[in-house]
């Protein structure tokens, strides 16, 4: 067989890619899963590993005070704070979009958390209290959404309340995605709805929305990535506590890790089902 | 001009000849194209709610900057008196000497330098080649490589840690820049897999003839990646130099996990950072009424100094940043 030219350009250009995910995300990958099947010692002489099956990641849902707790908490962050970056996202793109006085100037602040929202300068700030907004009071909006809502939501809308600056810097990247995909719908799509009587709010819901659907849904796996991977994410802790530990150790800890990775993926992907392009469906005559 | 359409419009509300209904009607009309506009004029209530909201969500944004900056120049006793929130009695520098003294900055800005700089490029010259690779070239298996290349993307890093670890330590990269600079040269550097998209969606968008005309002329490949794609990806080049240097800037759980386990001397500023008050108090050791005790003044200060470097880094490019974004086509079509 003939291989085309084309072929090998296209292998030898992605080469460096390809031999960098084979050696260092499948092998390491493999590794992992075996290490999770096993119980495992670190020993003067090397590595000692013990294979136990299964019973590592059983150990994870039942023997593990926190891990359950953790992920319940996870959860329910996630839902609530994925959209609220996405929207919040989306809302910042928009106004930035349009045309304003100083527009340079206001990116240029918009911008300004990507470069330092990241590391210990964070965790810095979170430490002296910078980063939560004086103005609004922890205790009266806990106290006022208990007097209607369930404990554990009220607790998670109020940790909203409190953390909004964080959580609003941590869309610079979606706000960069949407100012972008923003700027290239054709203007002439809203001069032919004006024409023909479309408002603001129409256009937005009949020509942006459906425009900037798949970025959405971009935005929407970045962010939850970007969220379940941070190293504010308390299970990302937790797990390295183990890896250490001495009582329970690294096999303990990647069946961990393995056990959160499934989670997440769950979540990425009724994510993706709710939000993907949806083939029109062809009227039935 | 407006001068003299106010006095047109007075002149005609004196006219006497329009009854006050009309009047009445005529007033309403301007009011009302002054408050909501008219076809693509913008009105006043809209104006006004994006800016307040611009203003609003950027002071937000701002906050913490400004504390940051505004704590760090407060004395000691700006600090314990609370009265002053913003305004300090005087703009005390001393927080930043002893910040400075405690960082070790030369090493660490070297550190820093080197540790963001070398793989950031390797990262994306790699990143560029692969992007190109994907976007240009038909193959067997290019969805599934595809694929998988986002699927890297979302795998907990954890999951990977301990083993790449080990086989960075028994291929010796541990230690030394390198663990840095091969998984970069690997297209498996910090987020890579957003810079390859960014890059394989810019290449898709070049029109095709341009490269098949090159080709006509006798082009090889390379040639046409270097004299005709790099060329036409500046924007990409620049949005993925900047944010790939500062994600490397500011990576400390890497920097501690492969640098510290083996005895070194790179370190790093953010390393000074989280360093910070142990070095302070072995520097400043605490005495019963030491004038030097560290407090958040001192803390703010050396936080400041460390993203000094990254500040001045964006000053000068967001120019290019915020409008490349615009043409670096990372949404793609």
């Amino acid at each position: 067989m003939r291989i085309k030219r084309k072929t090998i350009y296209g292998y030898l250009f992605i080469m460096p890619w390809l031999l960098g995910f084979l050696l260092l995300v499948l092998w390491p990958l493999i590794q992992s899963f075996y290490f999770s099947l096993n119980n495992m010692r670190i020993t003067p002489v090397g590595l000692k590993f013990k294979f136990v099956g299964f019973t590592n990641y059983l150990d994870v849902w039942l023997k593990d005070m926190f891990f359950i707790q953790e992920l319940l908490q996870f959860l329910a962050n996630s839902i609530l704070r994925v959209p609220v970056i996405v929207v919040f996202a989306l809302i910042i793109a928009m106004l930035l979009n349009e045309k304003v006085k100083f527009k340079g100037a206001f990116r240029t602040i918009f911008f300004l958390p990507v470069i330092i929202a990241s590391g210990p300068v964070i965790d810095q700030l979170i430490g002296q209290g910078a980063a939560t907004v004086p103005l609004a009071d922890q205790e009266v909006i806990l106290s006022t959404l208990r007097q209607f809502l369930p404990m554990w939501i009220a607790q998670v809308i109020a940790e909203l309340f409190n953390q909004i600056i964080i959580i609003l810097w941590n869309s610079g990247v979606q706000i960069l995605l949407f100012l972008a995909v923003l700027q290239k719908i054709d203007p002439q799509l809203y001069e032919a709805a004006k024409i023909d009587g479309g408002s603001g709010w129409e256009c937005f819901w009949k020509i942006t929305l459906p425009t900037i659907k798949p970025i959405i849904l971009i935005n929407l796996i970045y962010t939850l990535v970007a969220l379940a991977n941070s190293n504010q994410n308390p299970i990302i802790n937790l797990i390295y506590t183990n890896m250490f530990s001495a009582t329970r150790g690294y096999g303990f800890a990647s069946a961990m890790a393995w056990m959160y990775a499934i989670v997440t993926t769950i979540l990425l992907i009724v994510i993706f089902l709710i939000f993907r392009e949806k083939e029109p469906k062809r009227r039935k005559l | 001009m407006s001068l003299q359409k106010s006095k047109r419009f007075s002149s005609e509300m004196k006219n006497s000849a329009l009854s006050n209904k009309e009047k009445f009607g005529m007033v309403k009309g301007k009011v009302s194209r002054f408050l909501f506009g008219f076809n693509d004029r913008r009105g006043f209530v809209l104006k006004l709610l994006t800016y307040t909201l611009l203003i609003s969500i950027g002071f937000v944004y701002l906050y913490p900057m400004l504390h940051m900056f505004v704590t760090s120049i407060k004395s000691l006793e700006d600090l314990l008196d609370m009265s002053i929130k913003w305004i300090p009695s005087t703009i005390y520098t001393s927080n930043y000497a002893q910040a400075y003294s405690v960082m070790n900055i030369k090493e660490a800005f070297k550190g820093s330098l080197l540790l963001a700089l070398l793989p950031t490029i390797c990262q994306v010259a790699v990143a560029s080649l692969v992007g190109f690779g994907f976007a240009r070239y038909h193959f067997p298996l290019k969805k599934l490589f595809f694929g998988l290349m986002i699927f890297s993307f979302i795998i907990p890093p954890q999951i990977l840690m301990m083993p790449m670890y080990r086989l960075l330590s028994a291929l010796e990269l541990t230690g030394s820049i390198n663990a840095f600079i091969v998984p970069a040269l690997l297209g498996q550097g910090l987020n890579s897999t957003i810079f390859i998209l960014i890059f394989y969606q810019f290449f898709k968008q070049t029109p095709e003839t341009l490269y098949e005309a090159a080709e006509v002329d006798g082009a090889n490949q390379l040639t046409i990646f270097f004299k005709i794609a790099i060329p036409m990806a500046v924007p990409a080049f620049i949005v993925s130099f900047l944010f790939s240097f500062v994600w490397y800037w500011n990576e400390t759980y890497l920097t501690t996990l492969y640098l510290t386990s083996r005895s070194t001397d790179i370190t790093t500023i953010l390393l000074q950072l989280q360093q910070f008050e142990q070095n302070y108090e072995a520097m400043y050791p605490v005495t019963a009424n030491s004038p030097n005790k560290i407090n958040e003044g001192i803390k703010m200060a050396g936080t400041v100094i460390s993203i000094l470097p990254l500040l001045i880094v964006y000053f000068f490019l967001q120019r290019y940043f915020v409008e490349s974004v615009d043409k670096s086509g990372i949404t793609g079509e």
